[in-house]
């Protein structure tokens, strides 16, 4: 790891001012992704600021027709909170589907969005959901956030604060994981909101993505046999040791199924 | 400040102190600054597991957190569970069971180990399973282990009745 000089701010404020007055800043959120890149010296920054201090970044609450997540909640805290799984079930088996228990002991929200992940779990999840992520100068739509492999639409020195997910109707979460590092390979997030589908995939591209035409044949009937016959095309997605592209394509349509079916068990 | 700092902690319900740069991990502190060789390094980026101890009584892996990080935070090693003369049930379980062979990675299973017992008393093969999932053994095949860790909940168990 390359030598940096190490902030731990109490507050949200001395953050931004510690961030601003830095050429080469960087937020710390669990540092289950950016510790290991700095220590490859993939990366590396003059100043780190660490947000682990900052408690009111971190906690859920249940907001009218949406439920709140603070940038710095553990994954942990998701899996066992009893607000996401009343209103949003298939948000804490996302959470609860993140790396091991390691991981979701340390491992944020907010710093799993912002690393933004080519297989990272939450992406997914705010896509499929529809959620709005908070940052410390705006609202961006997850349809918006994510732009690129490990881009996102954030501007320099933008803290994520909270995000927030709408309360569908219903919703489901499926994942074929890798066995060793329980990255997604692919997996899939679906919502039911009034008669309208969102259908978010990660794993397979250099980021989550939608896929209009099943969102199309589920609006219309919300089951997983309304899809049959709908195949995506391997062009463009992710190939490595685990999967190739076609194999990928192929484990979107089971994928899709099998949270469709999650949803409606729910 | 690049330059270290002192670093103080509770590590094993004892106050600790110890000189650390930023960049330092937790793990390498423990075993360079306190002497505590009992935290295994073996992967050093957040892969295998050796290194795991607990945190405020939550298991994380050392090798993920910088030593800064950890001040005024209680941690618990593996020096901490249990000696040759009072084991811990999960040690005792292990050895009974052959739940090690190198024992490389048996600091990092038994903490990850103490987190699920104590969470979650009475687990299924399946959260036994899904606990040690963080962590890797090249010898056993993990089988020993799932029964050490299923014995020593069966003998926890009784000790609390």
């Amino acid at each position: 790891m390359y030598p940096f000089t190490y902030h731990r701010p109490a507050s949200l404020d001395d953050a931004k001012a510690r961030l601003s007055a830095s050429e080469d800043g960087r937020p710390l959120a669990g540092g289950m992704s950016l510790l290991p890149t700095m220590r490859f010296r993939l990366t590396s920054c003059a100043d780190l600021v660490d947000l682990n201090g900052i408690e009111a970044l971190a906690g859920i609450e249940r907001g009218d027709g949406h439920v709140r997540i603070g940038a710095m909640t553990r994954h942990a805290a998701v899996v066992e909170s009893p607000e996401v799984g009343e209103a949003i079930p298939a948000l804490a088996a996302l959470a609860g589907s993140i790396g091991d228990v390691q991981v979701r002991n340390r491992g944020t929200i907010g710093g799993s969005i912002c690393f933004a992940d080519p297989a990272a779990d939450y992406p997914a999840g705010l896509l499929g959901l529809g959620a709005t992520v908070n940052t410390d100068r705006r609202a961006i739509a997850a349809d918006d956030f994510f732009t690129g492999l490990y881009e996102t639409a954030l501007e320099d020195g933008e803290i994520v604060v909270s995000v927030d997910f709408p309360v569908p109707a219903r919703a489901g979460w499926a994942k074929f994981g890798n066995q060793a590092s329980r990255f997604a390979v692919v997996a899939v997030m679906v919502s039911l909101s009034g008669g309208s589908v969102r259908l978010a995939v990660t794993g397979a591209r250099s980021h989550v993505f939608r896929v209009p035409e099943m969102e199309q044949a589920l609006a219309g009937d919300f089951s997983a046999e309304a899809m049959d016959g709908i195949a995506v095309s391997s062009e463009g997605l992710n190939e490595d040791l685990h999967a190739d592209k076609d194999y990928r394509a192929h484990l979107i349509g089971v994928m899709a199924k099998r949270a469709v079916r999650d949803a409606l068990a729910q | 400040m690049t330059t270290p700092r002192t670093v103080e902690l509770v590590v094993n319900g004892e106050h600790r102190a110890g000189d650390a740069e930023p960049r330092m991990l937790l793990s390498d502190f423990l075993r360079e600054q306190l002497g505590l060789t009992g935290t295994h390094v073996g992967c050093e980026h957040g892969v295998c597991g050796a290194c795991t101890v607990l945190v405020n009584g939550e298991a994380a892996r050392s090798c993920l957190m910088l030593a800064v990080q950890a001040a005024g935070t209680e941690v618990r090693t593996i020096e901490g569970l249990g000696g040759v003369d009072d084991m811990h049930p999960l040690q005792e379980a292990f050895w009974e069971k052959h739940g090690l062979q190198c024992g490389f990675c048996t600091p990092g299973m038994l903490m990850t180990a103490v987190e699920l017992l104590e969470s979650t008393p009475n687990p299924s093969l399946d959260d036994i399973r899904e606990a040690i999932s963080s962590n890797l053994c090249r010898c056993t095949g993990y089988q020993t282990i799932v029964e050490a860790v299923q014995a020593a909940a069966e003998r926890m168990q009784g000790e609390a009745q």
